[in-house]
């Protein structure tokens, strides 16, 4: 899914790159509070030269978190007939390390890949950061959160929740990657069929991705409950026993809760609504005339201004809003709905399997043994 | 990286592009494909010319052609959705060889191919002449945000922990006669990939506790300067401006 | 707590009182640990697997924290106001030299601490030639750390810390996979150094060999404190606390320099 160079035109490539600079920044401030949660206010040593230790946890955590992003996605898992699906890990960094931190871990292994293993181009790095790092992390984010508020405070609610996260955020990445194509997208396919295939092929990674998902969180619940941003504030303050007494820990020892989600929340429901309500539309059009204009016009932009790459992305932003299309955007609503219900099924199934064979802790003496 | 994937990538040698301070090579390397990705798709010929561009650049790295091309397998998923494209896109059509083919697909195709390949080639070349370590100066130095450039200094400290676990993990697999066939096997597949977050992390958090044991405070320390000259800086932009200046002739007919 | 009575002028190197801490998971691995090391002593600490050594060392420098109790080095209590200048004069060299050497060289490895205190250029590089000078490591300068021999590695490990002029090296498992004979030098080593030391391990024989006073640790408090040799040589002792001598090692028939 790594989009290559000259996939998508340069004045979107170069917007998606804007955007992305924007949710990388906005993310920089974010994962400071998410991962310095445990440490303590800026405080000054007695050498000059040292900041605040609040952020001496971020890097490192978010690195080693990166690099098993990177190591997840060689891990390819069958899907369907001979083809294969890698994680796209935006749900699992979400999940582990919380929102914030997760945009950061995928969009370093995005940069690393295409600066690296020529995995995605240079100029296109905007882009796949968007649609894989926070389109996945946001969306994938939001669902859990939610999920984690309405079902009943236990450890497998988090489990459920990361499954169906993680099955929603691939199609989601899809859709947002058809997006984009439509948008700006070089080649003349019919966004109509890249759609179908996009979404058709991701809706089955996505399955894939979930129970991978859904099971890995849920082995690292088992064993080390205390690494999974996503279910902290479920454990009891501790207790010390000193010379026979039980005395509270200071306050700082205990994990700090999360940061306040409401701006994650917000960004992911717009998010899901704008790729719900727009990529419908596309989709349920004629797809024929429509996208002979964009691909013609994406091709007179490149060349003639692609200076200022703020108006051609206007003019699309209003062609793509076409009155007659509001039917097909509430449609796309709906979808996202089915899709969810046929994510519950699907769980359900899951787990009677799991509740025979998959006992906490078994998972634990596997990485012992292994 | 001891035992990483990086280390294939990177082609040990002492010429000039491999002395060049890295943010110009990268500066150099993203400027060059911006260019190739701004021209129109009908000037085949500009292309071409890009690609000699890239094989100078090769030469004068004494990269051999076989090493690059061997690493752009990569791209190998989009040239197959590339070739799909002259049957998939509707519009005027031709025959070639009795086969119907879609004249605005041929030239998707053929734009997503260009441009990719030169993209790919240009990271390639990037990746084989430049250390591992260096390049992430280098992004430093191209102002990328100090605690991204931290991450990325991370994974790749870290890639090397998980590689090894993995392979063991993996070896352990094996030896018990298991190999990932169908969907049956994700179960197995995930469980390993909780166990393996599991053990990498306890390894990193013991790396990170010998880091943060000798001062690490959130940034690391400076032990080497990297600068650049302006002759440094005017080489690594030959490359660059001669795609300009190609882009810019292919511009007018 | 028994008493080994601190020098009266120079506050001691170490000073922990009635330490306490539990992990985020609710185990909690030290019960009020009482221990004094004073200015160039070298002390073994000796203890079961999961008697709370780890959780202790790692009190020392300020990593772990947040219990019950205090820990104090050469008169500064480890916190927040000091965590700098704790870090720099506590050094620990890690069981697994791996965890302990990540950057590309040696140079650069044994250069990070003092980096990261500010120093530069020449001072820097008269830092790193000492350090690799006092371990014999000097013409490894330049080669990547995983290519070393595990002892070479563990000898650089050791570099690294006292490249930070620490006022007390902390050792844990420091004879762990050594051959004998690196085992041996690493030990001339640790002679030679005019640091504090303490020294976590399983290794009595080198416990014996190279620390005058132990402290055995087990279930989280401190349970004997003393010369080594008395404490070896006390079977009931050493049996309630899962201790055991090498096959056909009497402590009493060794002489020890120390």
């Amino acid at each position: 899914m790594h989009v290559p160079d000259g996939f998508i035109d340069l004045p979107v490539s170069a917007a998606a790159g804007v955007a992305a600079a924007a949710a990388v920044a906005v993310s920089l401030r974010g994962a400071r509070r998410e991962l310095g949660g445990t440490t303590h206010a800026g405080s000054s040593g007695s050498n000059g030269n040292y900041g605040g230790y609040g952020g001496e946890q971020t890097a490192p955590l978010a690195g080693l978190v990166a690099a098993f992003i990177f190591a997840v996605q060689m891990l390819n898992f069958p899907v369907a007939a001979g083809t294969s699906g890698h994680l796209l890990g935006g749900a699992l960094a979400a999940i582990l390390v919380g929102p914030y931190t997760g945009v950061l871990c995928i969009s370093v292994v995005l940069l690393l890949q295409g600066v690296l293993f020529a995995d995605g181009g240079l100029t296109a790095l905007g882009v796949n950061i968007l649609v894989m790092g926070v389109v996945t992390t946001v969306v994938a984010y939001t669902l859990f959160r939610v999920l984690v508020r309405v079902l009943p405070r236990k450890r497998r609610s988090v489990t459920v929740a990361t499954f169906l996260a993680a099955l929603v955020s691939v199609p989601a990445s899809a859709i947002a990657f058809t997006l984009l194509y439509a948008i700006g997208g070089t080649t003349d396919v019919p966004v109509g069929t890249v759609l179908g295939a996009m979404t058709g092929v991701h809706v089955l990674i996505g399955v894939g991705e979930a129970v991978i998902t859904a099971l890995t969180v849920g082995t690292v619940l088992a064993v080390r409950p205390d690494l999974v941003h996503g279910a902290r504030g479920l454990s009891a303050p501790l207790k010390l026993k000193v010379d026979g007494e039980l005395v509270d820990a200071s306050p700082d020892a205990v994990p700090a809760s999360a940061a306040s989600p409401r701006p994650v929340l917000l960004a992911g429901l717009v998010i899901s609504l704008v790729l719900a309500g727009f990529v419908s539309s596309y989709a349920s059009a004629d797809p024929d005339g429509l996208e002979r204009v964009a691909a013609d016009k994406g091709i007179d932009t490149a060349v003639a201004d692609h200076a200022s790459a703020d108006s051609p992305l206007a003019d699309y932003g209003i062609s793509g809003l076409d009155d007659a299309r509001v039917s097909g955007g509430l449609a796309g609503v709906i979808g996202v709905g089915a899709t969810l219900a046929a994510g519950t099924g699907v769980f359900l199934v899951v787990r009677r399997r799991r509740l025979d064979t998959d006992k906490a802790g078994e998972a634990g003496e596997e990485s012992v043994r292994a | 990286m001891s035992t990483g994937h990086a280390h294939k990538l990177y082609r040990h040698g002492r010429s000039p592009v491999h002395l060049l301070p890295p943010h110009c090579k990268i500066a150099a390397a993203l400027c060059f494909v911006l260019v190739v990705v701004s021209t129109p798709r009908e000037a085949v010929w500009a292309f071409g010319l890009y690609a000699l561009l890239l094989a100078a650049v090769a030469a004068a790295a004494r990269v051999p052609a076989g090493f690059v091309l061997r690493r752009m397998v990569i791209e190998v998923p989009f040239v197959a959705f590339a070739l799909l494209m002259p049957f998939l896109v509707p519009g005027e059509r031709t025959e070639w060889l009795g086969i119907s083919l879609s004249v605005p697909g041929l030239w998707g195709a053929w734009n997503i191919l260009a441009k990719g390949t030169l993209g790919v080639a240009t990271s390639v070349l990037l990746a084989s002449t430049t250390e591992l370590r260096s390049l992430l100066l280098g992004l430093q130095r191209l102002r990328l945000p100090p605690l991204m450039v931290q991450i990325a200094s991370f994974m790749v400290r870290y890639g090397d922990v998980i590689a090894d676990e993995m392979r063991r993990m993996s070896i352990a697999r094996r030896s018990r006669g298991f190999e990932a066939r169908s969907v049956r096997h994700w179960g197995v597949l995930a469980k390993s990939a909780g166990a393996l977050f599991i053990r990498s992390y306890e390894r990193g958090e013991r790396v990170h506790l010998a880091m943060v044991s000798r001062g690490y405070t959130g940034t690391m320390p400076v032990i080497d300067e990297v600068a650049a000259s302006r002759r440094q800086w005017a080489y690594a932009a030959v490359l660059p401006f001669s795609a300009l200046a190609v882009r810019l002739l292919g511009w007018s007919p | 707590m028994t008493s080994h009575p601190p020098a009266a002028a120079v506050p001691p190197s170490l000073d922990v009182r009635g330490l306490a801490y539990a992990y985020p998971d609710g185990h909690q691995a030290l019960f009020g640990v009482d221990l004094t090391v004073g200015r160039g002593e070298r002390v073994a600490l000796l203890g079961p697997n999961g008697a709370g050594k780890t959780t202790l060392v790692l009190h020392l420098n300020g990593i772990l924290g947040g219990g019950a109790g205090s820990v104090a080095v050469a008169g500064l209590p480890v916190g927040r106001q000091h965590m700098a200048e704790v870090r720099r004069r506590v050094g620990i060299v890690f069981q697994d030299p791996d965890d302990q050497l990540f950057m590309p060289t040696v140079r650069e490895d044994v250069a990070f601490g003092p980096a990261a205190a500010g120093l530069r250029g020449e001072d820097l590089e008269r830092r790193v030639r000492t350090a690799l000078d006092r371990v014999g490591m000097t013409e490894y300068r330049d080669r990547p750390p995983h290519h070393l021999s595990f002892g070479q590695r563990r000898r650089v490990a050791v570099a690294t810390v006292l490249a930070m002029e620490p006022e007390i090296l902390v050792l844990d498992e420091p004879s762990s996979n050594l051959d004998p004979a690196s085992r041996r030098e690493l030990a001339g080593i640790l002679r030679s150094l005019d640091v504090t030391v303490l020294m976590v391990t399983h290794d009595l024989p080198y416990a014996l060999e190279l620390c005058p006073r132990s402290v055995i640790l087990s279930e989280g408090v401190i349970a004997a404190d003393g010369r080594t040799q008395d404490l070896l040589a006390d079977p009931e002792l050493m049996r309630a606390h899962r201790l055991e001598l090498p096959f056909g090692f009497d402590p009493r028939a060794v002489t020890t320099g120390a």
